[in-house]
């Protein structure tokens, strides 16, 4: 039984989750048909021809950009067309304004933030997380033929190889939008690039209140290392978006990630878990970015900050 | 202007955790529980919004048993205007989309001109609530809003995409909007207005019709962890140290 993937693209690019959707979706077996819901969606086809993939959908809209009653539209015309056993995207920003409408609408089972998936005896089972990401649960959904899974980027690895799938052109009804894309703001540059450094020193909401931000700007400073932040300072307003490390912030890979007091949030973790060698200092034990460090210290980051003050 | 904010107690773990019977979820006496942080942000923007028209109301609405008042306390300490909480046993761990349905009767019978939720909580991150409610309740919506300014007839609203790439939406109103943390500043409650949203009204109802659930936690265990870090051992001073020797060696 088919399993349809949605693809997903910013400003006529492909965003690299829709690679990892086609490798989750072939750990449920069946062919897998991707489908590109686009203004131009020959711009995208070559770009998810990979190996595993079975068909591609081919959805022109009117829409350029993303616009969520146009994407649950034309998704509900898809499942009607193909009727797949999962319906796979990634838990994105986009998704989230269409996936838990269809489920909804059409009495679908359901589940984000997918983490590992298995087909058991014709069911299916998902993983995720819960309470902080400090406990995992197999989800199952009874009495479902059919399941909307969005899937935590990078969970899986992006599926590659040249693909020989036939494009097969869909037409979809045209959708009334209520939610229209106007424009396009991008990221304030910033003073720094964080995406270049060797060595970031990275702190989170464990610096407690803004004053105490100097004495971290100061170290990173005599050690050589650039300053990021996770995305609680940001929301305080107490650093630029431009420090941020995360999935709404950049996504870095220095040669050295030194982080204090971060707990690892996922959504943290999936913006530095591929640095050369990461380094936490956290005062809880189950602090989840222990689970990605090479290196841990279970200390008070005040502390240790002290201490490092006195050696650089 | 009535303005419905739906907010959520969550559940917090602390450093130990044992299981329910069933292993299906954490059992409660390792759980601490708080107004979800999404929550507050989405009722501070409802403040705001009603502070800048005439008049208006703040209902706050939330699926929770009778402990989970407490979060709904947080939000009318806030200054939000009364609550309503919805609950039946079948309710407990319930998925997004049945949420969603219990939460419909209620915030549809309110006709509000706005309707808003956080993005996500920080307990079950399904991120779906929202938007699923916008579909039952047959309302626009957009999902995750660092933004919004109220026009006649729409809004305009940012949405931040991944990599903090704004998209820039107008949305037909009434409609829902999923709230992302950083949006404003959220107040924080005087003991005076603590004191007071104790004598503010709560409704309690119970659902309609919940259908069948999209999902259900069938067993709840504690990751494997990775290869794990390798732990450093010792006092601030010893730490430090091999901080220092690490990053001298790895960045050579």
């Amino acid at each position: 039984m088919t399993s349809l993937v949605v693809a997903e693209h910013v400003r006529r690019e492909l965003r690299p989750v829709t690679l990892e959707l086609v490798s989750a979706a072939r750990e449920l077996g069946g062919p897998v048909a991707v489908a590109v819901i686009a203004a131009d969606p020959s711009a995208l086809t070559d770009a998810v021809n990979v190996e595993g993939v079975d068909e591609i959908l081919a959805v022109r809209v009117e829409q350029e950009a993303f616009e969520n009653d146009v994407y649950q539209q034309a998704v509900e015309a898809l499942i009607e067309e193909r009727s797949p056993r999962a319906v796979l995207a990634g838990f994105t920003v986009d998704a989230m304004g269409y996936a838990p409408a269809l489920a909804a609408k059409l009495g679908l089972g359901f589940a984000s933030d997918v983490l590992a998936l298995r087909e058991e005896g014709g069911e299916i089972v998902a993983e995720r997380s819960y309470y902080g990401a400090k406990v995992n649960a197999e989800v199952e959904f009874p009495g479902h033929d059919r399941v909307v899974l969005l899937i935590r980027p990078t969970s899986w690895q992006p599926a590659d190889g040249s693909g020989s799938a036939a494009v097969t052109e869909v037409a979809v009804p045209a959708a009334a939008s209520r939610a229209r894309h106007r424009d396009w703001v991008e990221v304030q540059a910033g003073d720094v690039d964080i995406t270049t450094a060797d060595l970031l020193l990275s702190v989170g909401r464990g610096v407690g209140e803004k004053e105490n931000l100097e004495q971290f700007e100061e170290l990173a400073g005599r050690m050589g290392a650039t300053l990021s932040v996770s995305r609680p300072l940001v929301d305080a307003g107490w650093m630029p978006n431009s420090r941020q490390v995360g999935q709404s912030g950049k996504t870095v890979k220095p040669k050295v990630y030194l982080a204090l007091g971060i707990s690892g949030a996922v959504q943290h973790l999936a913006g530095m878990k591929t640095s050369g060698t990461i380094i936490a200092v956290n005062s809880d034990p189950e602090a989840a970015i222990f689970n990605v460090a090479h290196y841990g210290a279970v200390a008070d980051l005040f502390e240790v900050a002290d201490e490092l003050d006195k050696l650089y | 202007m009535k303005i419905v904010v739906c907010v959520k107690q969550i559940a917090a773990l602390g450093d130990e955790v044992e299981f329910t019977e069933d292993e299906r979820d954490v059992d409660p006496d390792f759980l601490d529980h708080a107004l979800n942080e999404w929550d507050s942000y989405a009722t501070e923007e409802a403040l705001r919004v009603r502070e800048a028209s005439s008049n208006g109301e703040v209902v706050v609405v939330t699926v929770g048993d009778e402990e989970s008042e407490e979060a709904m306390r947080r939000a009318l300490a806030m200054g939000a205007d009364r609550g309503v909480r919805i609950w039946a046993e079948e309710l407990a761990g319930a998925d997004p989309i049945t949420v969603a349905r219990a939460l419909a009767e209620v915030v549809r019978a309110e006709s509000a001109d706005l309707v808003l939720t956080g993005v996500q909580s920080s307990d079950a991150v399904q991120a779906a609530t929202g938007t699923a409610l916008a579909e039952l309740l047959g309302l626009p919506r957009v999902a995750v809003v660092t933004k919004l300014e109220l026009g006649d007839g729409n809004a305009t609203v940012h949405r931040e995409l991944e990599g903090g790439l704004v998209d820039v939406v107008e949305v037909d109103t009434p409609c829902l909007l999923t709230i992302q943390t950083g949006i404003n500043e959220p107040r924080y409650a005087t003991l005076r207005a603590i004191k007071q949203a104790e004598q503010k009204e709560i409704d309690v109802r119970e659902p309609g019709d919940l259908g069948a659930p999209a999902a259900r936690v069938r067993r709840m265990f504690v990751p494997p962890r990775g290869e794990g870090a390798e732990m450093i051992d010792g006092d601030a001073a010893a730490i430090a140290s091999r901080i220092k020797e690490l990053v001298g060696e790895k960045m050579a």
